[in-house]
């Protein structure tokens, strides 16, 4: 039975939201609650809060398991470079167009990756992000492959005192989390949404039932590619310099990506905060393990998809936990009914067709 | 400048082998257990590393030691199968991918904590620096050693899935493990027979490997993207494939260095890429 049927189940929703509701408030008021250290680390949490956001959107509903993320990332920090340290233009005009670039560079990108699917998809998409910062590395003004780093001018734009600029990124990086849960709560209460919800579940069934996979799969990877690149712009703020492995680095964008989305739960909006925050508990206590905490990371995530797939928010769905962010459109208890009758003469032909596409690869 | 140019051709086709020897076992896992081992570059680094430390320790050549560790990598290879890989078949693609994911790190950082972040290389005596002049072009022994051991691993898993009842049987249960389980196969036996085969795979490569170049605990996911373009360029599926897709890949890299060093890996990278758009279905498919 749910729990939600219960009065106590209730008013512990209504508390899990208030909480939700209330720690964005607090976030907005960030500059005046946290010291600068404080906002510092959760300047790197919104970012990678976003960053997990599009890793999950991907893999967790449009079934594109991507390892190239951190590719996106470098072209938008080595896109607001250049356009602010070589080209001049004003770095808050620069943080947009550097979005554009990411999304223009994720066109042809999945043109080519595209050709691949499942398994192949994530290992091409490595190579395409391989590429990248290979480039990036011969760019001619970008400090070749040891980087180089923001001239001072354009790091005062954004603020004349460190403090300063430490508020100015702090809330840069919380509009940028806000517009990709928000965007991303938007993409997937949608028509488009409702499809992504029925891929997550069961792809051929989704398919058969009209969903357009393919033209889904390219809205969300075009959907993902500007937030990748304003996470990009935001790394660059915060590090002050450019880099091909930095900017581009796999365990930074992607690796402790993965782990944040698969501990907290893939294929649900709550997971990524839940493993953001497990995340950043366990950094806090282990990072001066150094190697081992890498190996304890890697342990915990394998331990997670033998024991739990669905991860932390999976257990909570489990006992009856309705979605904190609603993405459900609920339907009348009549409808409910009729439609796994329409739907039970469709059982055997899609079963009969897996045994066809399971043919040998030998 | 003529001589140069083939000699860099003959190279190139020669660490073809090597990158062939690397998709080898990429390709079996794709074709049986249809998952990519994203760890498969990192266990030919782990090889690396365990023949290092045995063969230190024995005072060994490293190729009586390669032979014989390969009982043990077949062990590794079924046990992983068998009581880590196996959980995860069965339900799509992402908790495999997630699984070998986490692997590559456990090992990377493993060996970064076992043996530090040094560069390694083993000696593998006179036959290293031995070389022949055929014509125009030099040919070293070792790297043409390596390239036979290639063939005969392709010809040897050919022979092993095509004329052979353990072929037949994982040949049956990649067509369809649950038919196969029907007939009274068991399927997850014959996925870990398959993946003890893609060990020794492993253990062969990492032999060849670590005496021809150098090696640290970082280079695994380099490995990794070697064997994977092989296997896509070669077509999916096909074994002798890898070997036309790990010539392509070596005769770019060598090529690519002549511009300067950097431009070695972009160029094997920016060849696949390019493939990838006009022969998706590897290089000798017809479209």
């Amino acid at each position: 039975m749910n729990v939600m049927d219960t009065a106590r189940g209730r008013i512990g929703l209504a508390v899990a939201r208030a909480l939700l509701a209330a720690s964005l408030l607090a976030a907005i008021a960030g500059p005046w609650l946290f010291g600068a250290n404080q906002q510092t680390v959760l300047t790197e949490f919104f970012t990678l809060l976003t960053l997990a956001m599009m890793w999950n959107l991907l893999a967790g509903y449009a079934d594109i398991i991507t390892v190239g993320q951190q590719g996106f990332v470098g072209v938008g920090a080595y896109a607001f470079f250049g356009l602010t340290a070589l080209a001049h233009l004003d770095a808050f005009l620069a943080v947009p167009l550097a979005a554009i670039i990411a999304t223009l560079v994720a066109i042809p990108t999945m043109a080519v990756v595209f050709r691949l699917r499942t398994a192949y998809l994530a290992v091409g998409t490595w190579v395409a992000a391989e590429v990248m910062m290979l480039i990036a590395g011969k760019l001619p003004g970008f400090g070749g492959g040891s980087g180089t780093s923001l001239p001072i001018p354009i790091v005062k734009q954004f603020g004349s005192s460190v403090l300063g600029r430490v508020e100015v990124f702090y809330l840069l990086s919380l509009a940028l989390a806000v517009m990709a849960v928000g965007s991303t709560w938007i993409l997937l209460r949608s028509r488009i949404g409702l499809g992504l919800t029925a891929m997550r579940d069961n792809e051929e069934a989704a398919g058969s039932a009209g969903v357009d996979l393919i033209l889904t799969r390219v809205i969300c990877f075009l959907f993902t590619a500007p937030f990748l690149g304003l996470a990009g712009v935001l790394v660059t703020l915060e590090k002050l310099r450019v880099a091909p492995s930095a900017s581009f680095s796999i365990t930074d964008w992607t690796i402790y990506v993965i782990f944040i989305v698969v501990i907290g739960g893939i294929g649900s909006l709550e997971g990524p905060f839940i493993g953001a925050v497990v995340f950043f508990l366990l950094r806090e206590y282990l990072a001066g393990f150094g190697t081992w905490y890498l190996i304890i990371l890697g342990t915990i995530s394998i331990l997670v998809i033998l024991i739990e797939p669905r991860g932390i928010w999976g257990v909570c769905r489990k006992w009856g936990i309705p979605d904190l962010i609603p993405v459900s459109h609920f339907r009348r208890a009549r409808s409910a009914v009729i439609r796994p009758l329409a739907f039970a003469d469709k059982v055997p032909a899609r079963a009969e067709r897996r045994s066809h596409s399971r043919r040998s690869a030998l | 400048m003529l001589q140069t140019i083939l000699n860099l051709l003959v190279q190139g086709v020669l660490i073809g082998g090597l990158y062939a020897l690397f998709a080898l076992g990429l390709s079996l896992s794709l074709g049986v257990m249809r998952f990519v081992n994203i760890a498969h570059g990192d266990f030919i680094v782990l090889g690396s590393y365990v023949l290092m430390a045995v063969a230190s320790a024995l005072g060994w050549s490293p190729f009586v030691v390669g032979l014989l560790l390969i009982p043990a990598a077949f062990a590794v290879g079924y046990l992983l199968q068998r009581f880590l890989l196996q959980r995860t078949v069965g339900k799509g693609i992402l908790p495999v991918l997630l699984v070998t994911f986490g692997l590559s790190i456990i090992i990377q950082n493993g060996l970064l904590e076992t043996f530090g972040p040094d560069t390694r290389k083993l000696s593998g005596g006179a036959i290293e620096i031995a070389a022949f002049h055929l014509g125009l072009v030099d040919i070293g022994l070792y790297p043409l050693a390596v390239f036979l051991v290639a063939i005969a691993s392709i010809g040897g898993l050919e022979y092993l899935l095509y004329r052979t009842s353990v072929g037949a049987r994982i040949r049956a249960v990649a067509d369809d493990p649950a038919a196969a389980d029907l007939i009274g196969l068991t399927s997850a036996n014959v996925y870990a027979i398959a993946m003890g085969i893609v060990g020794v795979s492993i253990m062969v490569s990492a032999c060849c490997m670590s005496v021809w170049t150098n090696f640290d605990p970082a280079i695994g996911p380099s490995r990794l993207l070697a064997a994977f373009e092989a296997v896509v360029l070669g077509g999916l599926g096909s074994l002798w494939g890898t070997l036309v897709g790990g010539i392509v890949i070596g005769v770019a890299q060598n090529l690519g260095s002549q511009i300067d060093a950097s431009w070695q890996i972009l160029a094997q990278h920016l060849v696949f890429l390019v493939a990838l758009v006009f022969r998706p279905r590897g290089l000798l498919s017809k479209g």
